[in-house]
C-alpha cells in the first residue's frame, strides 16, 4: 500500500478505491440505518467541497463545526479539508456567549451547523463574526421563513456542487488537483480545549502527524476496514476526533451516527461496537444503572446476580489477561457468561467490543475490574489534546486499574524534579492558534511538550501513574499531601455520589463539597418512601446526609490504609444545594470540575467549612442553557466526620 | 429571530360557527357564538373557568351537537355530525388530560391516528400481510417522519403509561398529527407544564403551522402563550362571545380586561 496519503481528503480517496462497497458511515434516520460506502462518501464529499468553493472557501480559511455526531458534519470536515480550509469543531451545547469567544478568536468565516437552535446562536452573536460569509445547516426546520442569504443548507451546496461538475468537467480534475496538492505540514484541524483553567486554547494539529499517530495505535490495536464504532462523543473533543475521525480514516472502519442524543445507549445496542472509547463518567453512569434496575428485580435474580458477579470478582480478570485459573473458576465463569455477563453486555451494547478505552479521568479500581470481569476489554489510555492523543497506553494483558501504561509507540516521556509529566508524540500539535505566548509557556526548552499533570514511573511495571494536576497537589498545614482528584475519585466511586470537590490545601484538614446522584438517590428515596420536589430538598436530607456521611467514613478509612494519603481524610462535608453544571461555569464542557472558579463562587461555603458552624446560607446565580439567568438560595448544612489513625480501623 | 410577519386575513374561511348555542338541561353552555376559522392560522379560544371552551371544541369536532346554530367545515355546513365523521373530514383534536392508550408504545399510539387513513382488507390486516404490509409500511414512514418532527425517537418503543407528563402530551399531538388534519384542535397543549416544556411545545405547535401549514384552534390558559402564539384569539365568558380580534386588539379590551382581573359589580 502506497503511504503517501498525508491528508485526510487523501485517504478518504484512497478508502474509495480500497473499499470502495464497504460501509463508511452509518446514521439512523426515520428509525432504519442508513448506509453509506466509502465510494459514497467520497463522491458526496468532492461535491460538497465544490460547492463550498463556489461559495468562496479558499486554503487557510476557518470554517466552524457545530452540532453533534451527524454524517453532514463529518462531511463538512472533509469537504472544508479538501480545499485546505481548516474546521474547528465547537462543542455544540455552549451558550452563545461561549460559542462567540471561539468563533471570534478562530476567525471563522462560515460555519456548518446542524439546527436552527444553532442557527440562532451564531446570528445572535453575528455582529462580532465580521468575516462570517455563511452558515450552513443541516436539519431544516423551523427555518423557512428565515431570509438571511447568508443561509445555505449543505444539501442544495450537495447539490449545486455536482450540478457544477456536470456542466463542467474541467472542475472534477481540479477538485482532484487540489485534493492532490494538499499538504500534510498544514493545519489539518484546530480543537479548542475545554479549558479546565481559564480560557480554551486553539489546539492546531497537522495532517501529517495526526496521521502518523493514528497509523500508530491502528496497528497498536489492530483495528480494520471491518471494525465498527459509534460516534456519540462531542465532535470538539480530541476524542472523538481521534477515535472516530482520524482512525476510521486510516483504517477504514465505519462510523456510526446516533439517531439523536437521547438514543446513544439503543443505538449502541443495535449496533455492538467493535472499539469503544468512553470516558469514566460514562462507565459509571451505566453501572449506576444496572445496580439501580438490579435492587429492583425480584430475589432470586438479585442473588443469581450477586453470586455471578463474585464469581466474575474472582476469575473473570485472570481469564481475561490469560492467567492460570482452576477448572472449576472456568467452568463456574463458562455458565456466568452463559446466564448473566453475555446478557447483560448485549444489553449494555457492549457483546461485539473487541478493544476498549477509557480516558480523561482517573477511573475507580472497582468500576474498571467490573466491566473488565465481565470479559470486556477494557484498557486505559493517558493522552492530551496537544499529543494527539497517546502519551501511555495499556497493551493487551498489562492492564491495571491504577496506572495508565506504559509509553504509546514513538513516544518520548520525561519527567522534571516536581514530578510533571513531559512528552514529545508523533502527532504533536504545531501550537496554539494565535496564541505564541502560550505556545511558549507549554513548550519546554528541548522541544518536549508540559502536561500540567504530576505523576510517576512504577519503576518494576514501567507504568506511568498520573496523581493530579501537579498544580492542584498541594500540603495541608501539617505538612502531609492533599491531592484532592485522588480523594474525589474514591468518593466518587460510590453510586450516590455524582460529583465531589476536595478543599485543603493551606488549611489544617480536608473538607469536601458533595452532588449526590440524583438517579441513585431518586431511586432509593422512592424504595424508602422519602418524598421529595427537587434536587435541593433531596440533598438536604437528614437520611441522604447519613448515607453520604458513611460514604465519606468509608473513604477515611481507606484513606487510613495508605501512608501518603492518611493525612488528608476528610473532617467535613456538605451537600450542596444544586448540582455542578456547566452552564455556570462550574464544569468544563467535557464534565471536569473546574475548581478555583468553585472556590471562588462557593467562598462563604468553605469558609463555614473550617469556622465550625453547622449551617450556612449561600445565594448562587444560575444560567439556563438559553443564557437567562436566576437565582438558587439556600440553607447549607454541615457535617462532621470521624478520621482514622494510620493503623487501620481505629477512630482518632 | 423571528416569523415573517403574518397578514391577519390568512386566506379563505375554514371553519365558520354560526350562531351556536349549546345547553345541558337548564344550563346554557354555549349562547349563540359566531366565529370563523381562517385556512392556515392558529387560533386561540380563551376564557375563565367555565367560559365553554372545551364545549366549544367539542361542538366543533362533533362530539357535542349544538341545539341551534350550524358550523361551516370546508364549505359543507351540518348541525349533526358524529366525532368519526369529523375525524374523516379532516378534524383531529387532542385532550385536556391526556388520552392516551397507556399499555401501548409512543409507535403504536401515533400509529392509531393513522387508522382512518389505512383502506387494505380487514382480512389482510389480520394477517399483516400482502397489501396491508406494504400499507403499514408507507403509513410507518409518514409516522417516522413526525416521531423525528417532535423529536420522541429516545421513547419509540417506551408504553406511553411511563412517560413523563409533558412527553405524553408531545404523543398525543404526534397521534392528532398522524391524521394530517385539515383542522387541529388542541385543548391546552400546554396544561401542567413547565416553563421549559411550555416553551418546546409553543414551537412545535409553531413549527406545525408553518411547516405542514395545518391550520391549528387551541385553548389555553397561559396568557403569555396565546397571544405570542395567535393570530387571532376569540374570548369567551358565561358562554358568550366576549371578544374577537388579533392578540393586541382582545388585549386593549376593556370587557376582557374586566372578565380576567375581575370588576365590581
Amino acid at each position: 500500500m502506497a503511504t503517501c496519503e498525508d491528508t485526510f481528503p487523501k485517504l478518504l480517496m484512497r478508502n474509495a478505491v480500497l473499499y470502495g462497497d464497504l460501509p463508511a458511515l452509518r446514521h439512523k434516520y426515520l428509525g432504519i440505518w442508513q448506509t453509506w460506502t466509502w465510494a459514497e462518501v467520497a463522491e458526496i464529499v468532492r461535491a460538497y467541497a465544490q460547492g463550498l468553493q463556489d461559495l468562496g472557501l479558499v486554503h487557510g480559511d476557518t470554517i466552524a463545526i457545530i452540532g453533534t455526531n451527524r454524517p453532514k458534519l463529518y462531511w463538512s470536515m472533509m469537504a472544508a479539508q479538501c480545499l485546505g480550509a481548516i474546521p474547528v469543531p465547537v462543542y455544540a451545547d455552549s451558550v452563545a456567549e461561549e460559542m462567540v469567544y471561539v468563533l471570534e478568536h478562530a476567525g471563522v468565516t462560515m460555519a456548518a451547523v446542524q439546527d436552527q437552535e444553532q442557527v440562532d446562536k451564531i446570528f445572535s452573536v453575528a455582529d462580532r463574526l465580521p468575516k462570517l460569509k455563511a452558515v450552513l445547516y443541516d436539519w431544516g426546520r423551523g427555518l423557512r421563513d428565515y431570509d438571511d442569504d447568508r443561509l445555505h443548507a449543505i444539501d442544495s451546496l450537495i447539490i449545486e456542487g455536482r450540478t457544477h461538475f456536470q456542466k463542467d468537467p474541467r472542475t472534477v480534475t481540479a477538485l482532484s488537483h487540489l485534493i492532490e496538492q494538499g499538504k500534510g505540514s498544514d493545519v489539518s484541524v484546530i480543537l479548542y480545549t475545554s479549558g479546565t483553567t481559564g480560557r480554551s486554547k486553539g489546539v492546531m494539529l497537522s495532517a501529517e502527524r495526526c496521521i502518523a499517530a493514528a497509523k500508530d495505535s491502528v496497528s497498536f490495536d489492530r483495528l480494520d476496514e471491518n471494525d465498527q464504532v459509534l460516534a456519540y462523543l462531542p465532535l470538539a473533543w480530541v476524542g472523538d476526533h481521534y477515535m472516530n475521525y482520524a482512525q476510521g480514516l486510516v483504517a477504514g472502519f465505519c462510523m456510526a451516527c446516533p439517531e439523536s442524543t437521547d438514543t446513544v445507549e439503543q443505538d449502541l445496542r443495535e449496533i455492538g461496537p467493535s472499539f469503544y472509547f468512553a470516558p469514566p463518567r460514562v462507565f459509571e453512569n451505566l453501572l449506576t444503572r444496572v445496580t439501580i434496575r438490579m435492587e429492583d428485580a425480584g430475589a432470586f435474580k438479585r442473588w443469581l446476580f450477586k453470586t455471578f458477579i463474585g464469581i466474575a470478582k474472582n476469575y473473570g480478570e485472570d481469564i481475561l489477561n490469560g492467567k492460570s485459573v482452576p477448572l472449576g473458576g472456568r467452568l463456574l465463569y463458562a455458565l456466568g457468561n452463559l446466564l448473566i455477563y453475555a446478557p447483560l453486555k448485549n444489553v449494555l451494547g457492549f457483546s461485539r467490543i473487541r478493544v476498549g478505552y477509557t480516558a480523561g479521568e482517573a477511573i475507580g479500581p472497582e468500576l474498571f475490574s467490573f466491566y473488565r470481569s465481565l470479559g470486556m476489554n477494557l484498557k486505559q489510555l493517558y493522552g492530551q489534546t496537544e499529543a494527539f492523543l497517546y502519551v501511555t497506553v495499556q497493551p493487551d494483558g498489562e492492564i491495571r486499574a491504577d496506572t495508565v501504561g506504559p509509553l504509546a509507540p514513538h513516544v518520548e516521556v520525561k519527567l522534571t524534579e516536581s514530578g510533571e509529566v513531559l512528552f514529545k508524540s508523533p502527532g504533536m500539535f504545531l501550537g496554539y492558534f494565535r496564541d505564541d505566548e502560550r505556545t511558549a509557556e507549554t513548550l519546554a526548552d528541548d522541544g518536549f511538550i508540559k502536561t500540567g499533570d504530576a505523576g510517576f514511573f512504577e519503576p518494576e511495571s514501567g507504568h506511568l501513574k498520573i496523581i493530579d494536576r501537579a498544580k492542584d497537589v498541594g500540603k495541608l498545614k501539617t505538612g502531609s499531601l492533599f491531592p484532592p482528584k485522588y480523594i474525589e475519585n474514591k468518593l466518587k466511586f460510590f453510586p450516590n455520589i455524582k460529583e465531589a470537590v476536595l478543599f485543603g490545601d493551606g488549611h489544617d484538614f480536608a473538607t469536601c463539597f458533595i452532588n449526590i446522584d440524583l438517579t441513585a438517590v431518586g431511586n432509593w428515596a422512592e424504595r424508602n418512601n422519602v418524598s421529595y420536589a427537587s434536587y435541593q430538598e433531596l440533598a438536604g436530607h437528614p437520611d441522604v446526609y447519613a448515607m453520604i456521611a458513611d460514604h465519606v467514613t468509608d473513604t477515611n478509612r481507606s484513606l487510613a490504609h495508605e501512608p501518603l494519603m492518611a493525612g488528608a481524610q476528610i473532617k467535613r462535608f456538605l451537600i450542596l444545594h444544586k448540582e455542578l453544571d456547566a452552564d455556570d461555569g462550574e464544569l468544563t464542557r467535557t464534565q471536569k470540575v473546574r475548581r478555583g472558579f468553585i472556590a471562588e463562587r462557593y467562598a462563604t461555603l468553605i469558609e463555614a467549612l473550617y469556622n465550625g458552624t453547622e449551617l450556612a446560607d449561600i445565594t448562587t446565580e444560575v444560567t439556563f442553557e438559553d443564557g437567562r439567568k436566576g437565582a438558587i438560595s439556600a440553607r447549607v448544612r454541615i457535617s462532621d466526620c470521624p478520621v482514622f489513625s494510620h493503623e487501620i480501623g481505629k477512630a482518632a | 429571530m423571528t416569523r415573517t410577519s403574518q397578514s391577519i386575513q390568512k386566506g379563505e374561511v375554514l371553519l365558520a360557527v354560526d350562531q351556536v348555542s349549546l345547553s345541558f338541561g337548564g344550563v346554557k353552555a354555549i349562547t349563540d357564538v359566531s366565529f370563523d376559522i381562517r385556512k392556515g392560522e392558529i387560533r386561540a379560544i380563551i376564557g375563565p373557568n367555565g367560559a365553554g371552551k372545551t364545549s366549544m371544541l367539542n361542538v366543533i369536532n362533533g362530539f357535542y351537537h349544538p341545539q341551534q346554530g350550524k358550523i361551516t367545515f370546508k364549505g359543507q355546513t351540518r348541525s349533526k355530525m358524529r366525532p368519526s365523521v369529523a375525524a374523516a373530514q379532516g378534524i383531529a383534536r387532542t385532550f385536556q388530560n391526556v388520552a392516551l392508550f397507556k399499555g401501548m408504545s409512543t409507535l403504536d399510539n401515533i400509529m392509531s391516528g393513522r387508522t382512518l387513513k389505512m383502506n387494505s382488507h380487514f382480512f389482510w390486516q389480520c394477517l399483516r400481510h400482502g397489501p396491508a404490509m406494504a400499507e403499514e409500511i408507507r403509513h410507518r414512514e409518514f409516522v417516522e417522519d413526525i416521531i423525528d418532527f417532535l423529536e420522541i425517537q429516545a421513547i419509540r418503543k417506551v408504553p406511553v403509561g411511563k412517560l413523563p407528563y409533558g412527553l405524553q402530551k408531545r404523543v398525543e399531538l404526534g397521534r392528532a398529527l398522524a391524521m394530517e388534519p385539515d383542522l387541529l384542535l388542541l385543548d391546552e397543549p400546554m396544561a401542567g407544564m413547565n416553563l421549559e416544556e411550555k416553551e418546546d411545545m409553543s414551537r412545535f405547535i409553531i413549527d406545525v403551522n408553518t411547516q405542514y401549514g395545518t391550520t391549528i384552534a387551541l385553548i389555553e390558559h397561559d396568557m403569555g402563550v396565546v397571544m405570542d402564539l395567535s393570530d387571532r384569539v376569540v374570548v369567551l365568558e358565561y358562554g358568550r362571545k366576549l371578544a374577537d380580534g388579533t392578540p393586541d386588539e382582545v388585549k386593549a379590551d376593556q370587557s376582557v380586561i374586566d372578565a380576567y382581573l375581575g370588576v365590581a359589580h
